[in-house]
């Protein structure tokens, strides 16, 4: 099922998305990926505050490349999602509400995203400089000095992505694969 | 012998850097054409005309095809005949890989040190492979090489009495394994033979082969073409969202090896399969 949907999102709106629907989100996201994990969870473990509020919001796992000038970002694709799992459930209890990536996730993973209500989704992988055109706006705001992996606010209108988790945990990568199977 | 300058050298690699990043062969254009006509799932027709349509707005509107844009493989052949003047060769190439990659807005994805961790900013250095061959040319390869893949590549030190059914069950376990991670359709690179570094090098080496293009020797080509069936067989499909169409080519290369082993390197990369070469 093809939807459009608005980010942030509600509680009943994640509730509502299932594994397979494509879904075109518009409003904010924030990026952060492998060293912004690692970042944010030395700040927990510090008992300091985050830079961004993880309550119902989306983490977009994505490193871009640079901006031309007079553009508001460069390619802008998924990374992996299975490199932040040792650090996600711990966001996903603190309120994040769901994450772009692609690839497989752990079972603490699924687990987290069932316990919580949230949902991951895929975009695309290789297709950066398609979906670079979905974003309208981009800003640094943390970790800067972290170059191509620090926090952006990014603004984003009908940026593409297929749910995969969905907060019943079932996972599509599983359930796809299965039908074309011909082994 | 014939002299080359360093700065030439400098200007290839920049110009290589860019290039690759920007755009695919023509085997891997074709590849994805024919892909997206015979892709069974729908989902996965979409997705594979989206990569193509992504390949367009990457030209068109000069966005790199993806925003990893890789650590820096080069295969370097340099003729017998050849002298390099000027200056170092590693430090020329590293030179134009720093150029490359700032002037061609490429992402700078390499850290200093596996553990420290720190961005270099400038893409370097990078990772080169030399053979010294006959002839008085230079050859550059670059084979600019995103990590979602390379982190789903395998090495498997095979007995000899696991024979062909044994490098099958690897290669099929490399890519299962790898599924969505690794940006489906995939091209496989294997190597078969040599020793632990030989074979991984010639899986890496594996996937410059124009897709289409398949291995002289008899067993080798049928070990291609049977495992580009079988893989498409899994039902992962592009994006790892179910089809037929999970890789585009497996490209095989072979070398001889100890009277005790089979090591077997595969070597996955993503649809975008980049590289580029220019002979000075």
């Amino acid at each position: 099922m093809d939807r459009y949907l608005n980010v942030p999102f509600t509680k009943e709106e994640a509730l509502s998305l299932k594994a397979g629907d494509m879904v075109y989100l518009t409003g904010t996201v924030y990026t952060a990926r492998d060293a912004a994990h690692k970042r944010m969870a030395e700040t927990l473990d510090a008992g300091g505050e985050l830079p961004v509020s993880l309550q119902g919001n989306v983490i977009y796992y994505m490193g871009p490349s640079p901006a031309r000038e007079g553009r508001p970002i460069g390619s802008a694709g998924p990374t992996t999602a299975s490199r932040m799992d040792k650090y996600t459930p711990r966001l996903l209890d603190l309120g994040l509400a769901g994450m772009i990536g692609k690839g497989k996730r752990s079972r603490e993973v699924s687990d987290a995203i069932v316990r919580n209500g949230s949902v991951y989704f895929a975009a695309i992988g290789g297709a950066g400089a398609l979906l670079s055109k979905a974003i309208t706006d981009s800003e640094v705001i943390a970790y800067d000095d972290l170059g191509t992996e620090a926090i952006r606010k990014l603004t984003v209108k009908d940026f593409p992505v297929t749910v995969v988790i969905d907060s019943r945990g079932e996972n599509l990568y599983e359930t796809a694969t299965l039908q074309y199977c011909k082994e | 012998m014939k002299e080359i300058e360093v700065t030439a050298v400098t200007e290839a690699v920049r110009d290589l850097c860019i290039e690759a990043n920007y755009g695919l062969s023509s085997d891997m254009k074709a590849a994805l054409e024919k892909a997206a006509e015979t892709e069974e799932s729908a989902l996965g027709k979409q997705i594979l005309s989206k990569l193509e349509e992504n390949l367009k707005i990457a030209k068109e509107d000069t966005i790199p095809i993806c925003q990893d844009t890789g650590m820096a493989v080069f295969f370097v052949e340099l003729g017998q005949e050849v002298h390099i003047s000027g200056g170092s060769l590693e430090d020329a190439i590293n030179e134009g890989v720093r150029r490359g990659y700032t002037e061609g807005f490429l992402r700078k994805s390499v850290v200093s040190d596996p553990i420290e961790r720190v961005n270099t900013k400038d893409n370097t250095p990078a990772v080169i492979h030399y053979s010294v061959v006959p002839g008085d040319s230079l050859k550059l390869t670059i084979a600019p090489k995103g990590f979602g893949s390379e982190n789903m590549s395998r090495v498997f030190m095979l007995k000899p009495a696991d024979g062909i059914e044994g490098v099958k069950n690897a290669i099929l376990t490399a890519v299962k394994d790898a599924g969505p991670n690794a940006c489906p359709p995939m091209v496989v690179g294997v190597g078969i033979g040599g020793t632990f570094e030989k074979c991984a090098l010639l899986a890496k080496k594996a996937l410059t082969r124009p897709v289409g293009e398949h291995s002289e020797i008899p067993y080798v080509k049928d070990l291609e073409e049977e495992m580009l069936r079988r893989i498409n067989a899994t039902g992962i499909g592009p994006g790892g969202l179910g089809g037929s169409t999970t890789a585009l080519a497996v490209n095989v290369l072979t070398y001889p090896t100890h009277i005790a082993g089979l090591p077997v390197g595969v070597n996955i990369c993503c649809h975008v399969n980049r590289h580029a070469s220019r002979v000075l």
